[in-house]
Formats: C-alpha cells, sequence, structure tokens
C-alpha cells in the first residue's frame, strides 16, 4: 500500500548491556518511550518494519564494504554479540525475501544498494527491536548504511537512499514501517564513552523535526568527526528517515545518558505526500 | 602498521565461533594466519586490549574482543586509559581518545 510509519531511536548496546548501571530516574523514561512508539508502530499495522541501521562489522568489513544495503533473507539471527553481554537473548527472527525483492528492484532505480541474503543482526537493529517488537513476530527487512569504515558515502546520498527507500515503499502493496536507529553524538567505545554534545545533539534533532534538508546535509564529516564523534556518523540514517517520511517530526524523547553512551533518542515522523 | 589486517582478525573473530576456539586453543598460531606486524601480533596475542586500542583498532570490534576475554566494561575502559598511557596515543583509525585521563565522562 505505502509507507504507513516512520521513526527514529537509539541504539547503544548500554540500553539493554547496561541497564542495572543506569539510574532507573533516567532509565525509565526511555523504556517508557521505546513502549510508546512501538504502540504507534503497531496501531500503523504494518505487514513489514524496514529498520535502518549502521551496523558495526557484524556482516560487512572492509574487504567489501557496501555504502547501502538491503536484506533479504528469509530470516535473520541476533544478537551477533554475546547475549549475557547485551542483555539480549538469541532468536530467529522472520523476513520477507519476496518483499526483500521488490523494494530492492525499485530502490536499485537510484541507488546501487548492495543486497544480502545472509545477515546476522547486532545491537544496532537488536536493541531497537527488542523495545519496538519484542516477540519478533514482525518480518524486518534490514537495510543499512556504512557509517563505520570510511570512506563513507556523503549524507546526500544518504537522503537519496531515504527518498528511494519511500518510493520503493509506496510501490509495493504491503504496509511498510521504517525505524532509524542510531546515536547523535558520541564516542562509544572508547575512554570517552559517555561524552555527549548535548547542544550539537539539540541543533541537530531541532533540524530534523523541522525536516529541514538543507541543514541537515551541510554538516561535513569532518565537523562532525569533531564535534559530535566518530558515532556522530550515524546521522546519515536519521537523514535517510527524513527523506523517506517527507513530514514534520516529533521528538517523543532526548536524554543525555552517560552510562548509555549517547544521548537517547525515540522520535517519529509525520508522513508526507 | 597493518592495521587492516588486525581488525579482520578481530572481525573474524567476533563473527565465528570456530575462530574463537582456534584462538581459545592457540592465541599464536591463530593470529600468526594474519599478515600483521610483530608489535600487532605480540598485543593480540597477550590479549592486550589497551594494547590493541593504541595501535588503531575500531572500537565496535575491540569491545567484543574485550567481552570474549571476560573483560568487564568498566575494565574495559580502565584498559584503554592505561594502554594510551602506556603506549602513547592512539596512532591510527576514527576511535581516538579526545577526553582527559582522569575524566572519567559516565563515571567509570
Amino acid at each position: 500500500m505505502s509507507l504507513v510509519f516512520t521513526g527514529i531511536c537509539s541504539h547503544a548496546p548500554g540500553i539493554t548491556g547496561r541497564a542495572d548501571m543506569a539510574d532507573p530516574k533516567l532509565r525509565d523514561p526511555l523504556y517508557d518511550a521505546y513502549a510508546g512508539m512501538r504502540e504507534q508502530l503497531h496501531a500503523s499495522r504494518p505487514d513489514a518494519l524496514i529498520v535502518v541501521a549502521a551496523e558495526h562489522f557484524a556482516n560487512f568489513f572492509m574487504s567489501n564494504m557496501p555504502s547501502f544495503a538491503i536484506g533479504m533473507g528469509e530470516h535473520y539471527e541476533g544478537p551477533i554479540e554475546d547475549p549475557d553481554w547485551l542483555g539480549i537473548a538469541r532468536t530467529s527472527i522472520p523476513g520477507n525475501p519476496q518483499l526483500s525483492k521488490r523494494l530492492i528492484h525499485e530502490v536499485m532505480q537510484t541507488v546501487d544498494v548492495a543486497y544480502a541474503e545472509e545477515w546476522k543482526f547486532d545491537h544496532g537493529i537488536m536493541v531497537p527491536l527488542r523495545f519496538l517488537t519484542p516477540d519478533y513476530q514482525l518480518p524486518i527487512i534490514p537495510a543499512n548504511i556504512n557509517c563505520q569504515g570510511p570512506p563513507l558515502a556523503p549524507l546526500h546520498r544518504a537522503w537519496a537512499f531515504g527518498e528511494a527507500l519511500r518510493r520503493a515503499a509506496d510501490s509495493v502493496p504491503e504496509r511498510i514501517a521504517i525505524v532509524g536507529t542510531g546515536g547523535i553524538s558520541h564516542w562509544p567505545a572508547t575512554p570517552d564513552s559517555g561524552k555527549i554534545n548535548e547542544a550539537w545533539d539539540r541543533k541537530l534533532l531541532d533540524q530534523w523535526q523541522r525536516n529541514d534538508k538543507s541543514a541537515l546535509l551541510s554538516y561535513s564529516d569532518l565537523e562532525t568527526y569533531r564535534d559530535a564523534g566518530q558515532g556522530g556518523f550515524e546521522i546519515r540514517t536519521f537523514i535517510c528517515v527524513a527523506a523517506a517520511a517527507r513530514g514534520r517530526g516529533h521528538i517523543q524523547h532526548y536524554a543525555p545518558i552517560p552510562i548509555f553512551a549517547v544521548g537517547c533518542t525515540v522520535a517519529t515522523m509525520d508522513i508526507a505526500a | 602498521m597493518s592495521l587492516y589486517q588486525l581488525q579482520k582478525f578481530l572481525y573474524e573473530l567476533n563473527r565465528d565461533p570456530r575462530v574463537q576456539e582456534d584462538y581459545r586453543a592457540d592465541r599464536l598460531g591463530t593470529v600468526s594466519r594474519y599478515d600483521l606486524t610483530a608489535e600487532e601480533r605480540d598485543a593480540l596475542v597477550n590479549g592486550d586490549v589497551g594494547h590493541v586500542y593504541v595501535l588503531g583498532a575500531n572500537g565496535q570490534l575491540l569491545m567484543h574482543f574485550a567481552a570474549l576475554l571476560g573483560i568487564a566494561w568498566p575494565d574495559y575502559i580502565r584498559t584503554m586509559r592505561e594502554g594510551v598511557k602506556k603506549y602513547g596515543p592512539v596512532r591510527d583509525g576514527i576511535y581516538t581518545m579526545t577526553t582527559q585521563m582522569n575524566e572519567k565522562v559516565a563515571g567509570l
């Protein structure tokens, strides 16, 4: 039918893996916001959820790194990380290869996307699913933007990927939801872990909320690295969702939680014609 | 420096339970399959996470190496700082340390 739901959220592994180390006063409102997003997602009655993630060398490596990739597996396994480390049990998640192929075909009209029939989900997808589809019944179509191994596709190509996903979603009879996952400013897995540039985050979220394309595409990777850390490269997933939705965003939750190593974000976006 | 090979080992170790078994049974034999410098090889054989960090390993790979070695999160953070103290600033990659040695941004 068309695109029926769009949103963004954080995917930091600490959100589940270090849950016990967090102040409940910070943690619980975030979990509540994920629950609210889960309700909105399911109220839109999606047939499948495209998760636009920024994976972390679970599947893709510098031996052959695609800028953009979409899964077309029958099912996916995750998490690839140690389940105890991540705080999420290993499970099998349904895909929909036939739907994936039709979506990929349409995306390929404008973006040279790679495809993968095999895909292991890491925290970039598993943490959001743990909250959004905890019974793992909804078919998932993973999409990846390389945000880890430079050279990275420029932001305007992340925007083009989002436009292509929108066109693809609108071209199939199924009801499609899209959720982008990533961090804003963060310095994960380094001694800096927990450093968060809140002012930078809030500025970017304001631009995202207004769906201000030229502002969103104005960041250079050099500036992002300086002001928002290597984790900041993941703004590509948020930019992609803005391009797909075309509407106005609604920030449901934003709060820096240092032990989770990121400004924890949950937001939805109106789908505009 | 052969950061690509160092990271390729970590990538394959993180993904493949057979490589994990190999590494547990014979660290030197397993890492010798990769085209590493002597320093890189020693850091991996010793499971010296702080040293591997300084050599430039991407944190998304390194944090799982630490978990595999049974290093808890607070110790992982501490070990990287100690690596910088001992071996100097991070030499390559995009995961350099930008905080001060005693900054402890997340209280760790």
